[in-house]
This record gives C-alpha cells, structure tokens and sequence, in this order.
C-alpha cells in the first residue's frame, strides 16, 4: 500500500503543473464550501440565537388553535389555570427544560396624550422571563439594563413606536385595551426602556408586567396565552418536543381532545424558511463541489492514464497484476482529491481564524448582523470524505481502463 | 523436457473483415539454458511469436507450451502471474519507469509483482545492479542514463526475479554497435551464471550471429533452424 501510493505522489509529481492546477481547483472548491457553511453556520446561530433567546423561546405552548389566529391575538383563547399548572409540572418534570415564562398576550391602544397608535403587548414575569429569554435584556437600548427587565407600571417599547410616537424613557403614556367581554380600560404607564427590533414575529412587540396585563384585562383568574420555554440544548429540540407533547397530550378539552398545543421557534417563524434555503444553497454548493473535483481529476487521470500506455503495457508484461495497476492509478486520483482537500482545509481555518479578528457585518433587516464564522470539526472531515471519495470515484473509469488494457496495444502505443 | 513446445501454432489478427495470418504453423522446440535468437525481416512474425511466448497473446490454433504450462488455456490474470514468476522481458525502447531510479526499476517486480521482503528485495537488487554493473548509477532516474545503461538496467530487471526465461524484443535496436555487443554478452554471461534461458528478436544479421540457436522466420512461417557452430 505504501508503495502505491509512493509510486502515486511520484507520478503525479512527474505533470507538477497539471496536478498543481488540479490541486489548487480542488483547493479552491473545498475553500469555497466550508467558508460559506462557516459563515452560514454563524449567520444562521447568530439569528436563529437572536430569535429563541431574546423572542420566541424554544418551545411554546398554547391552548389548540391559539397560533391559527395569533395575529389577532385573542383574548378568548387563553389557558385555563388548571392546564397552566399540568403545563408547568410537565414543564419542570423535564430534565431538559432550563427554564419557561408565562405570557398574557394582548393589544393595545398606546398614547402619548396627543397621538394613538396600536401595540401588541406581552405581559410577563420578568424574573421568568429574563430566564427563558436571556437576550431581551440586550435588546434595551435605551433606559436601564441592570434593574428588573419590567416593573409594574413600566412598558418596554419598540425603538419604531418610541421614535414614531416622540417618546423617550421617563415619559408617561397611556395603554387601553378592549377585555374579552368587551369592555374597555386604560392605564397610565412609565416608559421603562426602548428595545432594538428584530426580525420575526413578535420582533417589535412591547413589554409590561403581568400583573399590569391582567389588570388592564381585568382577568377574575390567572389565565395564560402563551408558554415560552427554554431548553439547557437546542440539540435536544426534537427529543424533548416528542417527550413534551406526549404529556401535553394528557391535557384534554370537554371533547377529550388535546386541549394544548407545542411549537417548536421553526414552526413559529418565518426564519426558518431562510434557515432551509441556506441548507439548501449548501447543498448547491456541495454539488458544485463534487461536480469540480470529479470533472478535474477525471480529466487528469484519463490523461495520465493516455499520456502513459506503453508504460502501463510495460507494467502489464512484467507481471502487475491488473488490481495491482487499477490501485496505483486509483491512488493518484484518490491523492490528489486528499492533497487538494487537505489544503483547502488548511486555508479555511486561517481564513476563519482571520475573520474572527475582523469579523464581517452587514445589515438585515433593521438588524445588524455580526459574524464569528467557525468550522465544525465533523463538516470538515465531512468536505474532507466528500472530496476524497469523488477524487476515487473520478478515478475509477481511467483505472479500470489501465487495468484493462491490452499488453501487447499498448506496448506498441507511440 | 523442452522449455518451450510449440506445436503448429498459428496466428491470425483481424483486419476489418479479413483474418490476416501472422504465424503460419509453426513447431520448434527450445531447451533450458538456450541463448536463442528469432530473425527475419520486419513483418515475419518476430515478434508475435515473442509474445505468444511471453503469453501476452494467445495463439489462434496449435499448442504452445511454456515452462509446462499450455499458454492458451490462462486467464489475464493466470497470465500476468505466470508472467511474474517465470518470464522477464527486455524491450527495444528499454521501458523503464521513467519516476523510478535505477535501483527501483529493478526493484519493481519484487515489490509489485512477488511482494517481497525489503531485506530480501535489498540483498537480490544490489546483486543484480553489480551484475550489470550500475551500482554506481543506481540512484539515477532514466531520463540521467545513456541508453546502454537503460537497457543494463532493463536486463537486471528482467533478471531480478529468478525466471526460467526472459524474452527480449530487438533488445539492440536502439544502441551503437558497441554497446549492442556489450548488451548481448551480458545477457551470455547472466545466461551462464544464472541459468536462465534467453530468447531475442532481432533483424540485423551480425547481432543474429551471437545466438547459439535461430530460428529463422519469413511470412509467418519458420525457413530455417540453426545451431550455432
């Protein structure tokens, strides 16, 4: 085996240019895709972060039916304190879960006293709520980072809503909303802090304790729209929905039907679909890969094998055996996929390494974006496997036909 | 028993729809330790008849029999083995791996072909490379070798693995006189020492006059058959 391939390097070595060339395109592709899945991979984590820690959670739980007509956010269909709490023992049986936020969800009218303009509100327990969503402290741009997230009394607003309405932290606004039974109340609040918008549902949404929401709500009980729950891994997505829902499956309606109903964040935003497209633009470009590495080595190893019959007749007479041939050309291909790979490799990481010092960003949406692309070990030895196995597979016709070939043709090749 | 039996063999090669004899039955039969040589002109089936020896082709009709071995009933790859273990070759053009230096090329079959130890791949190619005297061009690549030393090389090749026969197809044709005459005697002389067989194509009379055995061929068919005095 080592004499094959020693035999291999000196072969190739023998065209330096050609397999210089072959090499640095294989290099080139190899580079392409895992600077792009780095970056992707940072781009993805970076809002897919941005979205589960400072918005939706993980996970969440309403009552069946509730998301159909989330943007109207419904008043009538709020979880009832008894499912609420087989919710929460479900929730804190799990060993998975690392914490979850209760969420009255309601709209609202917001004043300055000399403008209106609506609001979609979530009522939350800023201490469970700074749990389950450690990133919507970050997003306060304006008023004070360090104290609880919401008081009573205060709202957290939108930078839109707060540059639109001309209102800064301080400022005293009202809130009015219309209660499930119709009738309409208000209450002064204090602008406790301007949050940054993201992209997604929910993205500009204010923020009030929810105590305040009840209240407003003039709720008689502690109904709840909304669970966002927050998981110690979101690797363990799947396995802790499957697990959650066959609990939450126990919760029934006067029907005996599920009366709940968990989402993961993919079901829930439209991010997702830009999170698949980006699979998808990679899996492109694993194509393109494959595509460059077969169509490159293919094309220098039936050279070689043309540029060399007399000699594989040569080979053939003095007693190699056809497997024997078949593996020194299949070890050129499969050397030359490796040594392209490998340098490929060598130059994404540097490259990584370089772009974490200097690190790009860019804008999306009202967003912005920085990226700290990282290579993961296994899509490297992935890429790696990709690209030697096409360099064999690219060998195997001109090998086969070495092996094949007729002794005596090509002994009188010229 | 005879190293090589041939019984009326003939061989036909086909030229669009017509089948064109190049051996005409031939029978001939060549003993151990023979330094025989097949002459006549370009087209006289030379060298077809050396590779049919050298089972790199099959004859059409006849018998031919190899070191006891009928030719025409091996596989490539019984072939190719066959190949290995009992025959060498040496060609006009010397054949040499052109990435391999000299000490490779000779040690190619061991290593490729019978798998050999380093230990006894070293010890066998150092012997030989003294045989042909190249020891001190042993590191040296082809394309660093006069053509003299190229076909020195190409016979301690040949030779390296022990075979009862090595084939040599116009093995001088592409030397001056001088080294085709080195050449050929030491191939006499592995002859002597080793015991191996030799068989040579070639189609200049002076060079023919070294064989101690000829076999004269002319249209495919064996003219005459000669012992030298």
């Amino acid at each position: 085996m080592t004499s094959t391939l020693k035999l291999a390097a000196r072969n190739l070595l023998r065209y330096r240019r050609r397999t210089l060339l072959t090499a640095l395109l294989i290099t080139l592709g190899v580079t392409a895709l895992l600077l792009f899945v780095a970056a992707a991979g940072s781009f993805k984590q970076t809002m897919v972060g941005s979205i589960t820690d400072s918005m939706l959670g993980h996970l969440q739980v309403h009552r069946k039916g509730y998301t159909q007509s989330i943007d109207n956010l419904p008043l009538n269909m709020s979880l009832q304190p008894n499912a609420v709490s087989k919710i929460e023992s479900a929730l804190k049986a799990d060993p998975e879960v690392a914490a979850y936020s209760l969420r009255v969800k309601l709209g609202a009218m917001f004043s300055n006293f000399t403008e209106n303009t609506s609001i979609r509100l979530n009522g939350v327990d800023p201490v469970a709520e700074d749990a389950a969503l450690p990133g919507l402290r970050q997003r306060i741009n304006e008023g004070d980072k360090s104290g609880p997230l919401v008081e009573p009394g205060k709202v957290l607003i939108p930078t839109l809503l707060a540059r639109g309405m001309k209102v800064k932290v301080g400022d005293s606004v009202v809130l009015v909303v219309t209660n499930a039974s119709g009738s309409v109340n208000g209450k002064n609040f204090i602008v406790g802090g301007v949050l940054d918008a993201i992209t997604g549902p929910g993205g500009r949404d204010g923020y009030i304790h929810i105590n305040d929401a009840r209240e407003l709500l003039r709720m008689d009980k502690p109904e709840v729209m909304e669970i966002a729950v927050r998981l110690k891994t979101i690797g363990k997505l799947s396995e802790v929905q499957q697990r959650l829902n066959s609990k939450l499956d126990e919760i029934r309606n006067k029907e005996d039907k599920p009366a709940t109903e968990l989402h993961t964040w993919s079901d829930l935003s439209p991010f997702a679909n830009i999170v698949r497209m980006i699979d998808l633009m990679t899996l492109f470009i694993r194509i393109m890969l494959i595509a460059i590495v077969l169509v490159s080595v293919m094309n220098v190893m039936l050279m070689a094998v043309y540029e060399r019959i007399r000699e594989i007749g040569t080979l053939a007479a003095i007693g190699t055996q056809p497997g024997k041939l078949m593996a020194i050309f299949l070890s050129e291909g499969l050397l030359l996929g490796l040594v392209g790979a490998a340098a490929g490799i060598a130059i994404s990481y540097a490259l990584v390494a370089f772009l974490n010092v200097s690190p790009l960003v860019f804008n999306f949406g009202r967003e912005q974006i920085t990226l700290y692309p990282h290579l993961d070990l296994i899509e490297v030895l992935g890429v790696l496997g990709l690209a030697v196995l096409v360099s064999a597979l690219a060998s195997l016709q001109p090998a086969w036909r070495a092996a094949r070939m007729d002794p005596i043709q090509a002994l009188r090749h010229v | 028993m005879a190293l090589i039996q041939a019984t009326n063999i003939t061989k036909n090669y086909r030229v669009g729809d017509e089948d064109v004899p190049a051996l005409r039955g031939l029978s001939f039969e060549i003993g151990e330790g023979a330094f025989a040589a097949f002459v006549g002109p370009s087209g006289s089936g030379k060298s077809t008849l050396l590779n049919l020896i050298g089972c790199l082709d099959h004859p059409t009709s006849g018998t031919l029999l190899v070191n006891g071995t009928d030719i025409s009933t091996l596989s490539r790859s019984s072939a190719a083995t066959f190949r290995g273990e009992h025959l060498g070759f040496v060609f006009q053009d010397f054949n040499l791996v052109p990435v391999l230096s000299a000490y490779e090329n000779i040690e190619y079959p061991l290593l490729m072909v019978r798998g050999w130890s380093p230990e006894k791949r070293r010890e066998r190619v150092m012997k030989m490379i003294a045989a042909v005297d190249m020891t001190e061009q042993a590191h040296k690549r082809p394309d660093q070798m006069s053509g003299g030393q190229k076909q020195r090389v190409a016979v301690a090749r040949a030779l390296v693995g022990e075979p009862r026969l090595v084939l040599a197809d116009e093995p001088t044709a592409n030397l001056d006189h001088d080294t085709a005459y080195r050449i050929l005697n030491l191939m006499k002389t592995m002859r002597d020492d080793y015991g191996t067989s030799f068989i040579f194509s070639t189609h200049d009379p002076k060079i023919m006059h070294e064989a101690e055995l000829t076999f004269t061929l002319e249209d495919g068919r064996l003219q005459s058959e000669g012992v030298a005095a």
